[in-house]
């Protein structure tokens, strides 16, 4: 479809403006759903929660609540920005941008189905560790500009957990390339063709669980959610930002929450692959459901959003030198021992390992 | 003019402006966020020149790590704007005689015959880029690869040993010793016969 609007456009215009039309559809086409994933994230964690501790969750604004989030965003579009004196008006606006921007970059390498992805990038796994690894910059200069030592305190905690976390995280992704012997998202996720066994999950299970671990810390979720604290630091890095500014980061944090689900589905459990393989293609009409396709990337990512949820409703939170003890004590010597097993294992060509 | 052109102007024109931002701005802050303009647009420079794995590196590397160490110990410090401006007139002469310096070393370097090759074809797409560079690193140079992670991880136990200082009397929490006790060691639960009715 893409390619006739193309060749029609190439008619009336240069070839540069019709590139960058077509690839300007593509991303609407990526960021509205995921902007509305994300409105409907927030409806689900209320839900959800709700259910577990026994309660209704959000339930009067529209038919059994779906309408919650609608009104949400629009309480906050109309809210009054304020911006504290003394601070730094350009940084205090730019670090909200900045923190969303690499939340919503980074889908420009995920691969939806076969074929389906906007860039087909060669180095698609570091891209998304170079892209995700700015997100703490929208934070520290959050805290910065507003010019409150609440919010300062809040940014420097997070800045350290992120930058350590991302070590282990960088480590399992090492374990992954390694196994796919690539460093193409595609090409990663056709080396688990061929049904639910050949999936990373299972020889890489350690870096799997490491890989999720560093996932929620990275996006500052409970039991990793020291960035806020009510009786230390009030609501932490954005405390002074109110309505849309704030808005921002909220979003930025759910939308980094679905791309670490998606990534995990991606990397360990063969993103759009059915679990079946190609064994159940041929049944009439349900072989559609049962084969290859983008619902079974969605069902995948939707359980590791639902454990981002659960850990929420389950755990409680960790002390702060208990969150870097995990990370630089635990995670990366384990990351460490995987790879070098991994190694030792590939480089003997044991291939049922895989 | 093609896309790709276009493109390369944008990115060079960013780079340069926000490389003389870094000199020219006063508050030091906004002189380490121009730095990280500039490495984010000639990381996209490179990455025009096929050399997509240095690119993402130089994001990953200086502006994902560096560069927030660096703004954790500027956002630390407290910063007088007014002081950091004195004494601008004194230094001026000295200022300008190391300027003049680089910069004839810099054109003097630039003009000798190592610059006057021609311009390589681009390579084949053939082989990626990551492959080929992980290929001639670990193969035809192994040893200095080798030696400078050997240095690296020298100089980080050398900075871990520097700073590191044990302080005695202090009443410190051991994280992994919190974390293994049981519930035999804190609570006895202890068997008793009930009271006798009066």
């Amino acid at each position: 479809m893409m390619e006739s609007l193309a060749t029609f456009l190439n008619g009336y215009l240069p070839e540069g403006v019709t590139t960058l039309i077509v690839i300007m559809i593509k991303i609407v086409a990526i960021l509205l759903p995921l902007i509305l994933a994300v409105a409907y994230t927030t409806f689900a964690e209320r839900k959800i929660i709700g259910y577990m501790q026994v309660r209704m969750g959000p339930n009067r604004v529209g038919p059994k609540g779906w309408l919650q989030p609608i009104a949400d965003t629009l309480k906050l579009m109309f809210k009054e920005i304020i911006s504290p004196t003394k601070a730094s008006t350009i940084v205090f606006f730019v670090a909200p941008m900045l923190a969303l921007a690499p939340a919503l970059a980074a889908w420009v390498v995920i691969p939806f189905w076969d074929g389906g992805v906007l860039a087909d990038v060669n180095a698609g796994l570091l891209l998304i560790l170079a892209i995700t690894s700015l997100d703490v910059f929208g934070i520290i200069l959050a805290g910065w500009a507003s010019n409150s030592k609440y919010a300062i305190l809040s940014s420097l905690r997070v800045g350290a957990q992120m930058v350590s976390y991302e070590i282990a995280m960088g480590f399992a992704l090492v374990g992954v390339l390694m196994a796919a012997g690539s460093l193409n998202l595609s090409d990663i996720v056709r080396a688990q063709d061929g049904g639910i066994q050949n999936w990373f999950a299972w020889p890489l299970f350690g870096l799997l669980l490491v890989y999720f671990i560093s996932g929620v810390a990275e996006t500052n979720r409970a039991p990793f959610d020291v960035a806020e604290g009510e009786s230390e630091i009030v609501a932490g890095f954005h405390v002074e930002y109110s309505g849309m500014a704030f808005a921002l980061f909220f979003l930025a944090e759910y939308a980094s929450m679905i791309l670490i689900s998606t990534l995990t589905a991606l990397l360990f459990l063969g993103g759009w692959l059915s679990p079946f393989g190609d064994l159940l293609n041929d049944v009439p009409v349900l072989g559609f459901i049962l084969g290859d396709g983008f619902h079974w990337l969605f069902i995948k990512s939707f359980f590791f959003l639902f454990c981002y949820l659960w850990f929420r409703a389950t755990f409680p939170r960790y002390r702060y030198d208990q969150i870097m003890r995990l990370g630089w004590k635990i995670l990366i010597p384990v990351t460490l021992v995987w790879i070098f097993g991994e190694g030792v294992a590939i480089a003997l060509g044991w291939k049922p390992w895989l | 003019m093609t896309f790709e052109l276009f493109i390369f102007y944008l990115f060079s024109a960013v780079t340069l402006f926000s490389a003389v931002a870094v000199v020219t701005v006063r508050n030091p802050i906004y002189s380490a966020l121009f730095l990280i303009l500039a490495f984010f647009s000639s990381a996209a420079i490179w990455i025009l020149l096929e050399a997509e794995f240095l690119g993402v590196v130089l994001v990953l590397v200086y502006v994902g790590a560096v560069m927030v160490l660096f703004l954790f110990v500027i956002m630390m410090l407290d910063i007088q704007i007014d002081t950091l401006k004195e004494g601008f007139i004194r230094y001026l002469p000295v200022g300008i005689l190391v300027a003049v310096a680089v910069a004839t070393e810099m054109i003097l370097v630039m003009r000798s015959d190592a610059f006057k090759v021609d311009i390589p074809d681009a390579a084949p797409l053939s082989v990626n880029n990551t492959e080929a560079l992980g290929e001639v690193l670990y193969t035809e140079y192994v040893f200095p690869f080798e030696v400078a992670s050997v240095i690296l991880v020298v100089a980080i136990i050398a900075a871990i040993v520097l700073t590191l200082r044990r302080r005695t009397g202090v009443k410190k929490q051991d994280p992994s010793k919190q974390v293994r006790t049981r519930s035999e060691d804190r609570v006895r639960l202890v068997k008793m016969k009930a009271e006798k009715r009066l």
